[in-house]
This record gives C-alpha cells, structure tokens and sequence, in this order.
C-alpha cells in the first residue's frame, strides 16, 4: 500500500484505465509534456504517446466537441478541463451535444467521455479559478456527475466514470489534491453511484461532497468535544443522488445540514432538501438546512474564507438544527 | 451585398448548360451516371416540395426547405465513398437522400415524432444537428480518431469526413475551433459551407467581409469556392477535396456558393427581407435547369427519360406523403428511455409513476 496524494491517486488511477484499455485517450490543455497545471497526468504522455495523451490548442468547445466525434469513432476520451471557470465554453457541447447524443440516437450512439474538471476554491486563486458549476451539470438529464474527496476514492473513481458507457463530469476538489492516504490499489471499490457514511453518528447527518467531506469530518470530530454525535454522508455521485443511503442516514439521525460550496440558491441541497421533506416528512425533527457559499459571485481570495463553509460556520448551523 | 462577381468560381457547367473546363476539377462521368445525377436532383427537389406541402397542411411542425441547394447537396453527397463520414446540419435533405436515409426518417424528426430514428453508424451520415455549426466539431474529433485508427493515406481504402455548414455558420466560434484543430492535426476532413447568401434574414456580408473560402488560408489549409449550383463542379471539387483529406493531405474548406431560394424554414417569410429581383435572378441559375439543358445537349437522354424520372418522383412523393400521415406517434413512455446507457433510479422512478398514472384512466389512455 502507498501514500498517494489525490493528485497522484488519479494519475495512477487514469494510468490502469490507459493500461486495461487501449482506447481511453487523455485531452487537454498542457496535459502532455508539463503534465497538467496540477500534473494530474504527470508522465502519462511519456509511458504513453502522443496519439493517447495530447495536447490539445486551447478552446474547451472545441476539447469537448472533438472528444464527442472521438466517442463516436470508438474512443474513450477524458478530457481536462483546466479550471472550473473555463468549461462555460464548453456549455452548449456538454449540455446539448454530449449529454443528449444516446437519447437523440434511442441509443444507438454511445457517449463514454469523461470531462475532468478540477472544482472550488480555498486555494487563494484569481477569479474563475474558484467555481463550483455542479449544479449546472447536475440538473442536466443525459449527464452524470460524479465528485471524490478523497485520494482512494480518486483512484478508483476515475476509474469506473471511464469504464461506463455515460457521459460523467468527474468534479475534483483542487484543494485536496495534495492531502494523501493509504491507497489499496487491489482493493474493491464502492459503486461508483453509491453515497457513502464516513462517520457514523447519532444526532444529525452532514451530507457533503467533494472538498467539504474533509470539513464535515472535522466539524464533526470539533462537535465531539461538545458531546454531540453527528454522521457525516459523503455523496460521491451527483448525478444520479444515492437518496436510499442518504434517507437511511437521516432516518436514524432525524436531522440534516447539507455543505456545499456552490451557492445555496436552486443547489444540491436544494434538491436534497426537496427530496427529503418528499419522504421524511413525519420523521424528521427540523427543516433541512443548508451551509454554502453565498449568493454572490465567488469573491477576491482575501475574502474567499469568508466565503466558504468552514468549521465554525457548519457547526454553527448545527446548533440552529439541534436546537428544534 | 454579395461577393463581388469577380472571385474566381470553380465552374463546369454554366447556367445554360454548356459543359466548360477548369484546370484543376473535371469529371468524365458515364451517361448513366450524368442522367442518374439528374434524377436525383429532381427526386430531392420532390421530397422537398412534398414536405413543404405536408408542412402546410399540417402535417408536420415546420421544415426547412432545401430548395435551390440540390446541386451542392447531391454533388458532394455523391462524391462520397462509401466509408466516409458525414456530419449534416438540418437542411442536408440531398445528402441524406445520397446516404441512403429513408426521406421518412427526415419527416420525422420534422413532424416531433422522433430525433430523426436513422442509425448514424450504418448510415455514415449523423444525426441532423440543430445547434448551429457544433457538428463540424464532431466531424473534426471523428476525423482525428481516423487518423488515430491509421485509416487514412490509402487513396481506395482511407477515410474521409465531410462537416457541412452554412455561411452563417461561419460566424460561430465551434466551426473556427474546428478549423484549428483540424489543421494543426492535419485530420482527413473536408468543411462544407453552402453560402446560400442569407442565414435567416442576414445577407453573408454581415458574417463576413471576404469570400468564406479565403478564410482556410489563415488556417493553414486550402479553401475553394465552387458553383454551388454546378451539381457537375460541387461533385468534382468535393471528390478532389475527399481525396485529398484520405490520403493524408489534410483539410480542405469549400464554399459552396448558392441561393436559398425558399424561405428558412416553414416558419418565415423572406418577402419581409429580400428583393423578388434577387430570386428572380437566381432562378436562371437554377441547378435543375442548366443540368437538364446539359442532358439535351449532350442528346443522351429523350422524352422518355425526363417522364420516367417525373414518375420516379410521383411515386416518392406519393409514399412519403402516404408514410408521413400513417406516421404513428411515439409511445409517450419511452421517452425515458436511453436517456442513459444505464439508466439511473430516478428515471426508472418517474417512468413506472408515469405508467401507473396513465393506467389509473379508463382504458389506460388518456
């Protein structure tokens, strides 16, 4: 077993996919030979050659309009987006070519791209370097949407978004690339659509993806010391949402904050907080709740900690819950 | 308005009909093969004509009338091999008719019963693509994965792909990427723009200040304006620019310079826009016309030919219009259906609640 930091987690992961499967190319922006700006695909274009691993010029309709006709020629491309803010380009060929070929073609035309996209902020960037565009995705039927937050997750998530027939934006949180943990690369994965309970509580579950798995999980152990008990769900998949894992969780706590970075308003907690008053009506001792970014363009990074959930702010919105 | 008439126009057959030679393009096609170029121009015209009627009369939701680009339609349609790739947008009746798809499943997709029901693999032809010029990005990945396969230098068995747009288009930013990447990747494609001087009620000289063809050169590939109405020439500049893409030459833009001489679609009304003098104008270029004089002159066909061929087109429309009106709507249910290759919970969720909740009427209808 190693120590891989997330980043390295899905370079090894991308490097099984390319090995198991010779029709799996890697495109993107300085992808090739510098590895990507986060050198996710660090050495991948040496082991493998430039007709799997290459550089592409630099317009993001044209990385995803090109992996769209690749897909049709057989190829399984992944493609990088180099930060959150630069997919809006892509837009019309995410959303209306690439997520609605299979039901246009009554499946006749399979879609198997991944679109990679590092996502969030909390890395003191400049701006368009800190989006968090799930919501976008997420609401789009045809596309699956995918986030890991932590490295072993990373390796085989990648993994399974490239082996399945859909379409999947695959959401990284680029301020853990860094954070590391034992990857067991012989281990079994979870399915890939599966949400997962990472600590088990009594009082309230925390239902987070991406980069906020890591600040429930602290803002769990923080309420420990106060003699609280709260679960915390990482959801893994977006798109389609594990609801019987997510109502078996809060149907044993009875209360639920959702965290996310993105803006609350038309949000993942949005829905999530829809679907369980949908169906826990009667069992649930306060309204869903929600911690996020605030409604505002996402701000200078003097101002971004401010702007992002963090430990004070979700324990804080815990009280509010505990206390109906 | 237009181009000035003096940029340079690759012709073999003029307006009346005279069989005239050009340096670079010439075809030496059999008589059959001439009087087989005519029918196909007069059957695709017909289909159109019929469609338009149907839309008239209710039977479908709108369409856009190919009428005046059979010529560029069918002449790079046939320049086709059988294994090369097409990527059409909505109007490319003429090619789809080359491609072998059903005129029916066209109709379809007009008439909102389906997205067009063709297979785009078996066919080489894809889905019509109504976003404007995002297709020519496709062509341009399917291409690169041609040149990835090793299918292309073999002037018999390479591949080719052919993107066809129009000259408004040429504006987007999708066809620009496109012509980029295809050119740094050399990938085997061919662009196809038929000019057909309007994109809906704007004339081309507000999408662009030069003839389209020359903006392949800052590209870095070849670009040629071809007499769109020329089913001779459009054929002879397609299969040359085809050839080229196969055996590794790279790309090629062709301007395929022509008239919409309907409207936009069924929707709109261009006495609102143009003059009846331009349309009179080019109706004596019609690609019909000067393709027939052609014939005539060459005494390869009689009168016998001409009324088999109007038979020919009788009898098409009469099963298209028949086929359109026994057309079935869809089951309402599978829309849910290949949503996705997997197909998730809350899909399969919605489809049984919408099943039972059609099934509590009477019946199980509504």
């Amino acid at each position: 077993m190693a120590q891989l930091t997330m980043a390295k987690a899905l370079n090894e992961g991308l490097r099984a996919a390319m090995d198991r499967d010779d029709k799996v190319v890697l495109m993107g922006e300085d992808i090739g030979r510098l590895g990507g700006v986060f050198r996710v695909t660090d050495g991948l274009q040496k082991d493998f050659g430039e007709e799997r691993v290459f550089d592409t010029p630099l317009a993001e309709s044209g990385i995803v309009g090109t992996a769209i006709g690749l897909a049709m020629r057989g190829y399984r491309p992944v493609c990088e987006i180099q930060f959150d803010g630069f997919v809006f380009p892509a837009y019309d060929q995410i959303v209306s070519q690439l997520a609605k070929m299979h039901a246009r073609s009554r499946g006749l035309v399979k879609m198997p791209v991944v679109i990679r996209i590092p996502f969030g902020g909390g890395i003191g960037a400049v701006e368009h370097h800190s989006e968090s565009p799930e919501a976008y995705f997420a609401h789009t039927p045809g596309l699956k949407v995918v986030a890991c937050s932590n490295p072993v997750d990373a390796y085989f998530m990648v993994q399974q978004a490239i082996a399945s027939d859909d379409p999947i934006v695959f959401l990284e949180p680029k301020r853990r690339y860094w954070e590391k943990a034992e990857v067991d690369t012989t281990g079994t994965p979870d399915p890939l659509w599966g949400a997962r309970v990472v600590r088990r509580g009594t009082d309230l579950t925390l239902i987070a993806y991406g980069p906020m798995v890591k600040t429930c999980l602290d803002a769990a152990s923080a309420a420990e010391e106060d003699g609280r008990d709260l679960e915390v769900l990482d959801l893994r998949s977006l798109s389609p949402l594990d609801f019987p894992t997510v109502f078996e969780s809060v149907r044993r706590t009875r209360r639920a904050v959702v965290v996310h970075e993105a803006s609350s308003s038309v949000g993942l907690g949005a829905e999530i907080a829809a679907r369980l008053s949908e169906q826990l009506y009667y069992e649930m001792e306060a309204p869903v709740l929600r911690v996020t970014g605030y409604n505002t363009p996402y701000p200078p990074s003097r101002m971004e900690e401010e702007f992002l959930p963090d430990l004070d702010r979700v324990l804080h919105v815990v009280d509010t819950a505990l206390r109906y | 308005m237009t181009v000035p008439e003096a940029t340079p126009l690759v012709q073999l057959l003029t307006p009346e009909g005279e069989r005239v030679h050009h340096p670079d393009y010439d075809v030496e096609l059999t008589d059959e093969e001439y009087r087989s170029f005519y029918r196909d121009l007069v059957l695709v015209r017909r289909i159109d004509v019929e469609a338009t009627a149907l839309q008239r009369q209710g039977e479908l939701g709108i369409w856009a009338a190919l009428l005046g680009q059979e010529a560029a339609q069918v002449g790079s349609g046939r320049a086709l091999r059988p294994q090369d790739f097409a990527f059409p947008t909505y109007r490319e009746h003429g090619v789809a008719w080359c491609r072998e798809v059903d005129p029916l499943h066209l109709l379809s997709l007009f008439r909102g019963v389906s997205n067009g029901g063709w297979d785009p693999q078996d066919k080489r032809f894809n889905l019509y693509t109504i976003v404007i010029v995002s297709q020519t990005l496709h062509a341009t990945g399917y291409a690169m994965g041609i040149t990835k396969d090793g299918a292309v230098g073999d002037p018999d068995t390479g591949e080719a792909v052919i993107a066809y747009f129009g000259d408004g288009a040429s504006s987007q930013g999708d066809v620009n990427e496109a012509f980029v990447w295809a050119s740094v990747y050399n990938s085997p494609i061919v662009f196809f723009c038929q000019n057909n001087q309007w994109g809906i009620s704007t004339p081309t000289a507000t999408q662009s200040r030069i003839p389209l063809y020359k903006r392949a050169e800052g590209f870095g590939f070849p670009g040629v304006r071809v007499d769109g109405n020329d089913v001779l020439a459009s054929y002879a500049v397609t299969r040359a620019a085809l050839d080229s893409a196969r055996t590794g030459q790279g790309p090629t833009l062709i301007e395929a310079f022509t008239y919409r001489m309907g409207a936009h679609t069924t929707s709109d009304d261009p006495t609102r826009y143009r003059l009846a003098s331009e349309l009179e104008a080019w109706k004596l270029k019609d690609p019909l016309e000067r393709m027939k004089s052609f014939l005539y002159k060459q005494q390869i066909v009689d009168s016998a030919f001409f009324e088999k061929v109007e038979a020919d087109a009788d009898e098409l429309a009469a099963r298209i219009r028949k086929g359109c009106l026994e057309m079935p709507d869809p089951d309402p249910v599978t829309m849910f259906d290949y949503v996705y290759d997997e197909m998730t919970p809350l899909l399969a969720e919605e489809r049984a609640a919408f099943a039972t909740y059609h099934a509590g009427f009477a019946g199980g209808g509504h």
